[in-house]
């Protein structure tokens, strides 16, 4: 029997349809499980004291302030670092085997699983360094793990900016420095900002290696070498010893509109300013 | 020309800055405590330690898991004052070792498990594998799953040492990495077995009597219940005195009733 | 001019900094971890199934079963899917429902933390598969559609850009000569996106083989080999990550000889994805 083509054509469109529709309602279902659990228990309380009874009772303000120290002083540790790297491979050198190395050496290290970054931490930062399980250990593993990620969306953000605005930067009479920054960063900019994005998301969401490097204490960090449990340690925490699963859906809830605002304001930023410079 | 969005990102950036220093510039004052270690004592530790911290203020207690055996490790490279160890020391473990609590620990199943004691060797036997079907204890036609922790877990160590003595447990039991994980898949799976820490078993699961024994904190104290293991303080050499206050303070009276109250029972 | 010079040697000392610290990452794991691998015999650390660190043995055979297996079950899922999705996308969507609802949820998808889906694999999938398809629940199979679904947007985005890329010229003429669309898409644009979709396969795997938190969650983490799709599973991650904490001496380095192992198979995949797409780069003639 032949099938028409016309009728295959159709089957396929409503196969993907479906695909389509399944994923989309898999990340809906997910969502709305946390949310739905957990947006009851979230309150003012929740969100500015501290556990108390095993975190069956109290709110988690520590933990967003541990994940602000942790992720903010690694974004801010990696983030200049790698786009400095990023700007200095593509404008201040020639194309050789070397940055051909360390692209293809940054492009695996992207890969490479974070708990790998932190059995690196863990020995290296925490006892050889001497930093114990503090924010300052767990701020360093993490910038360094999203370091290839920043460098790699830098640099091709900052190779896709046409030749053209560079000559005619020189042709005005500017130096390189004054390109780099007017002209270069300035286009690239949608693009890096995309790879630091990512490089917050990614921070936020790890676990593992944060365990073993900022540890798990519950009180509030007060200095960079206080241990500080992220809200994800303690979602997992709070989710596997079984102490209160409304806190531990609360926690969740937080984590997931957290990305949600980091993914709309990124979106948002960008379409702005992809807007300004069309 | 420095347009106003320059000027913005500047400052943002400068006060992103200052306050990713912020922490580190506050005059610390106070003094902090790292006990860290086993996740069966971090519950008991992190409550006693609120308490404590609540009460006074020159005084830090920072109460952390990530298991008996990381507790020794943290105390051994100075990355911790005090360790938490829920199992004997080893006699390669050359530290003071101080009994602050101590702790069954349970034998647990499926509620709807027929089987309602076992002797040692029984338990012995179903967790190295030889005994691969509940109907040979007894209980229903199921073929048995075994729940067990991670290796580096002090009450993983305290079960083997008096249960297991020689004998491996099964390459085929389920690895979980926490005394809560342990409950939840027991509750929800009618052939599992697992062990946990007594105080944490709560409801929704069966602890199975052992040696005729029932799982309670009467039996611990009078010994007729034989899984019991030692919830240790383990400090190298002599506690400083920011840790001597805190344990005393822990085997104080008080400090003793809350935890009884929780399901442990008293250091002797 | 002067200040140029003194950007310059700013950067370099910048560019110096970042990439010595993720050279001194790279020699420690391999400096800690490959003597060990050495000293036991490679083939034997690789082979044998012995895993007893207590007793001084380091086999990591099941692990690297488990490992492979869950990630081949989460490449057949985020193929179908993400593929399909990627499809959908660039063939067969009018353009605004496309970029304005569907990327953005499956960007969103990419974002969601680890821990949450493991957690919601434990909760609902794993009683699902114990209830409904027999065995423990936690199992091969629910690794593989928990990593499925968090490997998926990688695969999507990769996908469509490279479908994307494929000149519009090739549709058309295909569209001229009279074919239907989806007889288009799977004669002419997947043939010609191949290479693109391969390189999102081979990152997507990459991404399945190092997620940890998820997979210790729904994965089971036996230390046997796992025989069927629903039998528990123990990958290189999860074995690293239940040991890291208390590892000391020989047992720490046979953990950091599992990260050299997993450092080696993302470099060969990496290695793979870059000359599919070089070949891809030959191809369209850059």
């Amino acid at each position: 029997m032949i099938i028409r083509p016309v009728t295959t054509h159709r089957i396929a469109v409503a196969a993907l349809w479906t695909v389509t529709v399944l994923t989309i309602a898999v990340l809906l279902f997910i969502i709305a499980f946390i949310l739905a659990q957990g947006a009851p228990h979230l309150s003012v309380e929740f969100f500015t004291s501290s556990p108390r009874s095993m975190g069956r009772e109290g709110g988690v303000l520590p933990m967003i302030v541990g994940t602000l120290f942790v992720t903010g002083l690694a974004v801010a540790i990696a983030a200049p670092v790698g786009i400095g790297t990023a700007v200095y491979l593509t404008e201040y050198t020639r194309e050789s085997r070397l940055t051909a190395l360390i692209r293809f050496g940054a492009d695996c290290l992207a890969g490479i699983p974070s708990i790998i970054f932190g059995l690196f931490g863990s020995v290296f930062f925490v006892i050889t360094l001497g930093m114990g399980l503090s924010v300052l250990s767990g701020a360093l593993t993490l910038a360094i793990m999203v370091l290839p990620t920043i460098i790699r969306t830098s640099e091709e953000a900052i190779r896709a900016v046409p030749r053209v605005y560079r000559d005619v930067s020189y042709g005005l009479g500017g130096t390189r420095w004054q390109m780099v920054t007017r002209v270069v960063l300035r286009s690239a900019l949608p693009g890096i900002a995309t790879g630091v994005v990512l490089s917050i998301g990614r921070s936020i969401s790890e676990t593992a290696a944060l365990m073993l490097t900022a540890g798990s204490a519950l009180g509030m960090p007060r200095s960079l070498l206080d241990s500080a449990r992220t809200l994800s340690v303690h979602f997992y925490i709070l989710s596997r010893e079984g102490l209160s699963m409304p806190k531990a859906y609360a926690s969740a809830s937080v984590l997931i509109v957290a990305v949600l605002l980091i993914n709309l304001l990124a979106y948002w930023s960008m379409r702005r300013f992809v807007a300004k410079v069309t | 020309m420095t347009s106003a969005r320059t000027i913005a990102i500047r400052a943002l950036a400068l006060a992103l800055a200052s306050i990713a220093c912020l922490p580190g510039c506050r005059k610390n004052d106070r003094r902090v405590l790292s006990v860290v270690g086993s996740t069966s004592i971090q519950p008991f530790a992190e409550m006693l330690a609120e308490e404590y911290n609540g009460r006074q203020d020159e005084l830090d207690v920072e109460v952390q898991g990530g298991g008996s055996t990381f507790g020794i490790r943290a105390v051994t490279d100075g990355i911790a004052q005090v360790g938490m160890c829920s199992r004997s020391l080893k006699p390669e473990e050359q530290f003071t070792a101080i009994s602050i609590a101590r702790d069954g620990i349970a034998v647990v199943v499926h509620p709807t498990n027929t089987v309602d004691g076992l002797q040692l060797a029984h338990i012995r036997a179903l967790f190295s594998g030889q005994v691969a079907n509940w109907r040979q204890l007894g209980g229903p036609d199921r073929p048995v799953r075994l729940i067990t922790r991670e290796e580096g877990s002090g009450t993983r160590e305290a079960f083997v040492k008096l249960v297991m003595g020689k004998e491996r447990i099964s390459r085929q039991a389920l690895t979980q990495e926490s005394n809560g994980a342990v409950r939840e898949l027991v509750q929800h799976d009618p052939a599992a077995i697992g062990y946990m820490s007594l105080g944490l078993v709560g409801q929704g699961l069966k602890s199975l009597k052992v040696e005729g024994a029932q799982p309670t904190s009467q039996n611990v104290i009078n010994g007729s219940y034989p899984l019991v293991r030692p919830f240790l303080f383990v400090v190298k050499g002599q506690p400083t005195a920011d840790a001597r206050k805190f344990i005393d303070f822990v085997l104080s009276g008080e400090a003793q009733g809350m935890l009884e109250r929780e399901g442990l029972v008293r250091a002797k | 001019m002067k200040l140029d010079k003194f950007i310059r040697v700013v950067l370099l000392l910048v560019a110096l900094s970042g990439v010595s610290g993720l050279a001194l990452m790279t020699a420690f794991i391999f400096k800690e971890g490959l003597p060990l691998m050495v000293r036991l015999g490679v083939a034997d650390f690789i082979f044998s199934s012995q895993w007893y660190p207590s007793e001084g043995q380091f086999g990591i055979a099941p692990m690297i079963v488990g490992s492979l297996a869950v990630t081949a079950g989460a490449m057949v899922i985020s193929l179908v899917f993400g593929l399909g999705c990627a499809i959908l996308l660039t063939q067969f969507c009018p353009p605004r429902l496309a970029t304005g609802v569907i990327k953005p949820c499956i960007e969103l998808l990419a974002g969601i933390p680890s821990v949450v889906y493991g957690f919601v694999g434990v909760t609902i999938l794993v009683p699902f598969i114990r209830d409904y398809l027999g065995g423990p629940g936690l199992s091969v199979l629910a690794s593989s559609i928990v990593l499925g679904v968090m490997v998926l947007p990688t695969v999507t985005s990769i996908s469509a850009d490279a479908l994307r890329a494929v000149p519009r010229s090739y549709r058309e003429g295909s569209i001229a000569l009279g074919a239907t669309e989806w007889q288009t898409t799977h004669m002419v644009m997947l043939k010609a996106a191949m290479s693109g979709i391969v390189a999102a396969v081979i990152l997507g795997m990459g991404r399945a083989v190092g997620e940890t938190m998820a997979v210790i969650m729904v994965a089971g983490n036996p230390l046997a080999m796992p025989d069927s799709l629903l039998s528990p599973v123990r990958t290189l991650t999860s074995n690293i990550a239940l040991e890291m904490s208390y590892a000391a001496g020989d047992h720490r380095k046979a953990l950091f000889a599992t990260g050299v192992t997993l450092f080696v198979i993302i470099m060969i995949l990496n290695t793979i994805a870059l000359a599919v797409s070089r070949r891809r780069a030959r191809r369209a003639g850059l």
